[in-house]
């Protein structure tokens, strides 16, 4: 108990020092790191992925994993980006690297992810609701603040993992994070969890 | 940002390959109507979507509904613009749908004719007094301090009394409170219409009773609102103890609805806290809870002026699982005040030629395709019409909610045009934009296109940049006009 509190205290610090670090960091230095793009623009190619998106889920996810494998060679880029892997609305599973510091919602944007952002970023519309796949790492997360939770208050499709995108912000525990985005004519299965209506 | 730029699929429809594009009409510019034709234009690419709307500028409620102090809320307005600069989407402004042009008229023009043009009038009480004079509908004032051009002759009185009520507990009501009760300099820099600015500065209004016919655990609002309320500097809040007492159904309730939970705990950790001694000339705010309202009271000194309101006592009674509503115990008491805001909910109008439910005040649809009539068979469809946003849903929901109903909407289409009653006559050419712009040109509508709105836009910066407002909004028909020419 005691111990998993301190863990969480050490995560705080490493998240305010990490969004600290992100006003100073460049943008452009981000657009550079190309993994994300060309990995979806190979997906371009392969127009049976929304006709047959069932059938080649498992298919496109191997094909993510190891592309993302190879992105983690980079040496020095890795260190500073984490792995964040977005499933659309679709069930199409995105993955990108991510800066540290940088929130998802912003993350979504650079890389031509349809998550919306109505307020951008001010904690007052819930259009960017994402829920965290693996209960794992909702876990890692620091708690939401009231104002986010009067927010996910009224976000489509709430879950047990459900937090908007504009306040996760990229730090080295949430590499790996698998976020969906919910849709009105897709059900999200989160494991363990359903979407609970309210 | 991510929705305009490029995207990763090839278009799954066949519009740019074919001769001739979809033409699709949408009418209301709020965020039904833009997220409609994001939606639209993303799914059927190469297809031609005109958006239209009665006032010279777009965004609907955006504009004349979120509060002149909820500056982040409008943001929604950057991305909403860039789908109108898209080139296959067009804003037409000052076309009216039932007088400029008729719904009919639309469906030979275009393929797909989707209706978001929201909900523009007012649930009414249907109690005695309730056209007294005094007693207007919230929907009436919020257009007034948002700058309506429709709205700016309420001249609501704000100087012949100190205490208003609001009878509702939503989030307009809370708008309204905050508005009434909020410290005009913190009003001053927001994109307030500048008349109704003045008239709050002059304003003697100390005291607002919020009724509600439920209880705490029912309030309607929701909790940044309510937070934002409770938070006013200098305002104290009242809430009587005795209705924070809560029934097992209460609790049933509550545990099922994270928002219900949430929001009585707030007015519970507010009712603790205060109200402290009323110290003179402080500002106070009501939360009055199970009174309905019976009737409206006339003043004897002012004739066919309202002086209170004549509230019956209710008490909850369960009619299904988590639902309960508010029934009348015969008892009641009488609430002065001179002015008198219904919160009560909006209501949608109809147009000729549409079918319409009118108890719910919506148009009768499956998923977003208009039904023909009200018995909710599902095989009677108007071919190419369809509804989107609070005309669709009612008069619920927040913005984003637009987007999952405009998201349902296009699916619908998207289906309709893959195998279902639009596979032949999206086949057809249709005259789309051109077709509208010739009949309203030989009617003498002066169109309003995006760019001129651009013109309103920029003349109400510049006006604004003079007072240290965002903007000076432009709060009449002739001056917005001539904006939108110059
Ligand atoms: C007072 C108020 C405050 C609100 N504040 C917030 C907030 O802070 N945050 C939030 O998330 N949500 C807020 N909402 C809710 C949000 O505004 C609505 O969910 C949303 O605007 C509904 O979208 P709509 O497109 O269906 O209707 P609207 O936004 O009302 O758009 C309808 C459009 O149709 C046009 N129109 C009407 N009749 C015709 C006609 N005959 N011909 C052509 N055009 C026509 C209108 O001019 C208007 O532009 C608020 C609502 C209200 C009433
Ligand atoms: N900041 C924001 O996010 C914001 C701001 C403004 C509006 N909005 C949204 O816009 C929508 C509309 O808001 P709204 O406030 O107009 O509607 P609302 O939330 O539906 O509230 C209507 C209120 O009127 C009461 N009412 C209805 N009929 C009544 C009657 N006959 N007698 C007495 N009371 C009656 C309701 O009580 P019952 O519950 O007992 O029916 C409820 O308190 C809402 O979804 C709201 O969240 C959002
Ligand atoms: S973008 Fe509006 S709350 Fe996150």
């Amino acid at each position: 108990m005691l111990i998993s509190k301190l863990s969480r205290v050490g995560f705080l610090i490493a998240k305010e020092l990490s969004r600290g670090q992100y006003t100073y960091m460049s943008r452009t230095r981000f657009r550079q790191m190309p993994c994300g793009r060309y990995q979806r623009s190979l997906l371009e190619l392969l127009p049976e992925t929304r006709a047959f998106q069932g059938a080649i889920f498992q298919k496109h996810r191997d094909f993510s994993t190891s592309a993302s494998n190879n992105a983690s060679e980079g040496g020095d880029e890795q260190k500073e980006t984490i792995s964040v892997t977005f499933v659309s609305k679709d069930g199409e599973e995105i993955p990108i690297r991510v800066p540290m510091g940088m929130s998802m919602l912003e993350a979504a944007h650079e890389n031509d992810i349809e998550l919306e952002g109505a307020c951008e970023g001010s904690l007052a519309c819930s259009t960017c609701h994402v829920i965290v796949m693996d209960m794992e790492y909702y876990n890692k997360l620091e708690d939401p603040i009231d104002e986010e939770n009067d927010m996910l208050d009224l976000a489509f499709g709430l879950t047990e993992t459900s937090r908007l995108g504009c306040q996760i912000i990229a730090s080295p525990e949430l590499d790996g994070i698998r976020l969906a985005i919910p849709a009105a004519t897709r059900n999200v299965a989160i494991d363990g969890y359903v979407a609970k209506p309210h | 940002m991510a929705i305009f730029g490029s995207r990763r699929f090839l278009s799954r429809s066949f519009w740019s390959l074919s001769p001739h594009p979809l033409r699709v009409c949408i009418v209301g510019s709020g965020p039904a109507g833009f997220y409609t034709a994001e939606k639209m234009l993303k799914a059927h690419q190469g297809s031609q979507v005109d958006i239209i709307d009665r006032l010279p500028t777009p965004y609907g409620l955006v504009r004349s509904g979120v509060a002149p102090d909820h500056p982040e809320t409008k943001n929604v307005i950057n991305q909403v613009s860039r789908v109108a600069q898209n080139g296959g989407c067009s804003f037409l402004g000052n076309i009216a749908l039932g007088s400029s042009v008729s719904l009919a008229e639309l469906r030979e023009l275009y393929h797909v004719v989707v209706l978001a043009y929201g909900a523009e009038s007012d649930r009414v009480l249907g109690i005695p007094g309730e056209d007294l004079k005094g007693v207007h509908s919230a929907r009436e004032f919020v257009w007034w301090y948002n700058g309506h051009p429709d709205g700016r002759n309420l001249n609501p009185d704000l100087k012949s009394t100190d205490t208003a009520v609001i009878l509702g507990q939503g989030n307009v009501a809370l708008d309204v409170a905050r508005i009434l009760l909020r410290p005009t300099s913190e009003l001053a820099t927001t994109d307030i219409a500048s008349y109704a600015l003045t008239a709050l500065e002059q304003s003697f209004i100390r005291k607002v009773y919020m009724v509600g016919r439920r209880g705490p655990v029912q309030a309607a609002c929701t909790a940044k609102e309510l937070r934002e309320v409770l938070g006013i500097k200098d305002l104290c809040i009242h809430i009587k103890e005795a209705d924070l007492k809560i029934t097992p159904t209460d609790v049933e309730e509550m545990k099922n609805s994270r928002i219900h939970r949430r929001i009585y705990d707030l007015l519970s950790k507010a009712a603790v806290a205060g109200p402290s001694e009323p110290s003179s000339g402080r500002r106070e705010l009501h939360f009055v809870f199970y009174r309905q309202p019976a009737r409206f009271l006339e003043s004897f000194d002012k004739m066919g002026y309202v002086s209170g309101v004549h509230l019956e006592k209710t008490a909850l009674k369960g009619t299904g699982p988590g639902k309960q509503i508010a029934v009348g115990t015969g008892q009641s008491e009488d609430l002065s005040c001179g002015i008198v805001l219904k919160s009560i909910g909006y209501k949608s109008v109809p147009v000729d030629g549409l079918p319409f439910d009118n108890p719910k005040g919506v148009v009768p649809n499956i998923k977003g395709r208009v039904l023909s009539d009200n018995s909710g068979d599902p095989t009677l469809l108007e071919n190419g019409l369809y509804v989107c946003g609070w005309l669709k849903r009612g008069p619920t929901g927040i913005i984003g909610t637009n987007l999952y109903c405009a998201e349902e909407t296009v699916a619908s289409v998207s289906e309709d045009l893959e195998h279902g009653v639009l596979a032949s006559t999206a086949s057809l050419p249709k005259p789309g934009r051109d077709g509208l712009l010739q009949i309203l040109d030989n009617r003498n509508v002066r169109v309003v296109q995006f760019s001129a709105w651009e013109r309103i836009d920029e003349e109400e910066k510049r006006l604004g940049s003079l007072r240290n407002k965002p903007r000076e909004k432009l709060t009449t028909w002739e001056e917005l006009l001539k904006a939108a020419s110059e």
